[in-house]
């Protein structure tokens, strides 16, 4: 990058010449390095797949989750580094409960995005602190509105989607998950998709060990978030790792 | 420069006068008011009486579980005002609350408790709250309260399972609390009681027949407590889980009022 070394890139407070802030995009590649993270909203609820990268032999199984429950409606998956993460999480459930003890209703996720998303925005004014390096994903399902995705960035901006990606494979991810019609899929179906988009994208060659993260918020739960269950999960997973061999079969025969 | 004694708190200038700096500072005047006024005296109990109250809650434990149950009348004093309130509350898989007394305080209690059960779901490690845990935190929170002289002005009684056996306790407003198989507080503690410990003593209560004996209570409850209402909610507690059955309804016969003869 050129623009190293030209004194705009050590504050966030500071435009370059050129118009840009150099700290938030430094924020976005280090999201850019973490594990993969898709987040897909279809007819009856959304879905959060991680590819939780695991580097070392020594982690228990389980260790460093990368999805989160927020509220009893809102999940969040995360992207990036993980101890900015959890603090993002940590605001996001206390303007969670702060709506539900100030108006007595769940927060509605448009109203939570807003608050996280200022909070993430505050930290790319400032020369005393550093943006967060991480995204994560929000999302919801409500008997009113449906199911509901948002999706926030190191620079505060946020929006709505039916599909997103982030993290190192979000190309590839975002390729895959536009072959998808997502507004006619149920959930049970995204979950084996999410799946497979997360094993197709996985690099076994950079990244050895990983873990698949699942989790959804949909109808069948009565609008909790809640991790896949077990069964189902290991179902998806089993779909997802036989659909990538068949995938590698059919390149040898072509050889 | 003790020569020139206290400059914060001046002496006055005349006996029970007032202190140099302070001369406007008539009693009664406006600026006497402030935060900074106050002597012990001034401070009062905020919550001396109760005012949109609750009658009695019911718990009877039996062999599998606890059944609870209270009406769902609102009383604003003698009056009986709101017709629906519900105060048998699921908290988890493992524990039912019901509540007397002042129905905001037991609002307010359970927006709290609420919030607790979703901050342990956040944590996400699969434990549930424990229902002596709640009977526990319940005691200090209300003593806190009391000991503030600004008592939350509830009854609760906790039921549920606790490592597969059925718990049951009563936490009064003062933080006091005790464990029985039968409890009901408020005027049930003088009408209920007996016919609960009948129950209680004669042994081998099953879920149906527990139930029975609460039903029996409420309808006795209603007859002769002038706070109470012929809509209840019943709930159940076991290892299977909580359950709330929809608001049940007393059929009540007057005819028997002929027996009471005035004078």
């Amino acid at each position: 990058m050129s623009s190293i070394g030209t004194g705009y890139d050590l504050s966030a407070s500071q435009f370059s010449p050129d118009g840009r802030v150099f700290q938030v995009e430094y924020a976005a590649k280090a999201v850019e390095n973490s594990g993969t993270v898709i987040g897909l909203r279809g007819k009856d609820g959304v879905v959060f797949a991680v590819e939780k990268l695991v580097t070392s032999k020594l982690y228990e199984p389980g260790a460093n989750k990368r999805i989160f429950h927020v509220d009893e409606h809102v999940g969040m998956a995360v992207a990036g580094l993980i101890s900015d993460a959890r603090q993002i999480v940590e605001t996001a459930r206390s303007e969670a409960s702060n709506y539900r003890s100030q108006y007595g209703i769940p927060v509605p996720l448009k109203y939570l995005n807003e608050r996280v998303s200022m909070y993430m925005h505050a930290y790319t004014l400032y020369s005393a602190v550093r943006p967060y390096g991480c995204s994560v994903v929000m999302g919801t399902w409500t008997e009113h509105e449906g199911p509901q995705m948002y999706m926030l960035d190191p620079s505060g901006v946020a929006f709505s989607y039916f599909g997103c990606a982030v993290g190192k494979a979000k190309q590839a991810a975002k390729t895959e998950i536009e072959k998808l019609k997502l507004a006619d899929m149920t959930v049970k179906e995204l979950v084996k998709e999410a799946a497979r988009i997360i094993y197709l994208v996985h690099d076994e060659l950079k990244d050895k060990q990983f873990e698949l993260e699942l989790s959804w918020v949909c109808a069948a739960t009565e609008g909790r978030h809640e991790l896949v269950p077990r069964d189902v999960a290991s179902e998806a997973e089993n779909t997802a790792k036989q659909a990538l061999a068949d995938i590698e079969d059919s390149d040898d025969g072509d050889m | 420069m003790a020569f020139m004694g206290d400059m914060m708190n001046p002496a006055p200038l005349w006996q029970n006068g007032p202190s140099p700096g302070a001369f406007y500072n008539f009693p009664g005047n406006s600026s006497t008011f402030g935060p900074g006024n106050r002597s012990a005296q001034d401070f009062k109990a905020h919550s001396a009486t109760p005012i949109t109250t609750t009658t009695t809650v019911i718990g009877l434990k039996f062999d599998k579980g606890i059944v609870i149950a209270a009406d769902t009348l609102g009383s604003y004093g003698t009056l009986a005002r709101f017709r629906d309130c519900p105060r048998v509350m699921k908290v988890n898989d493992l524990i039912l609350l019901g509540s007397g007394g002042d129905y905001a305080d037991f609002q307010y209690l359970k927006d709290i408790i609420e919030q607790k059960i979703i901050d342990e779901k956040c944590v996400g490690d699969g434990l549930l709250l424990k229902p002596r845990s709640l009977y526990c935190w319940l005691t200090r929170v209300l003593y806190n309260k009391r000991s503030k002289m600004d008592p939350l002005w509830n009854n609760y009684v906790v039921a549920g399972i606790q490592d597969g056996e059925p718990f049951l306790g009563a936490v009064d407003k003062l933080g006091t609390a005790y464990e029985d198989a039968a409890i009901a507080t408020g005027l049930g503690a003088y009408m209920a009681t007996p016919l609960l410990r009948e129950a209680v003593d004669k042994g081998n209560l099953d879920e149906q027949s527990a139930k029975a004996i609460v039903r029996k209570c409420m309808e006795v409850l209603f007859y002769r407590d002038a706070r109470a209402f012929q809509r209840y909610q019943l709930g159940v507690v076991t290892a299977d889980g909580v359950v709330i059955d929809d608001v049940a309804e007393i059929k009540h016969d007057w005819s028997l009022a002929h027996m009471i003869h005035m004078k």
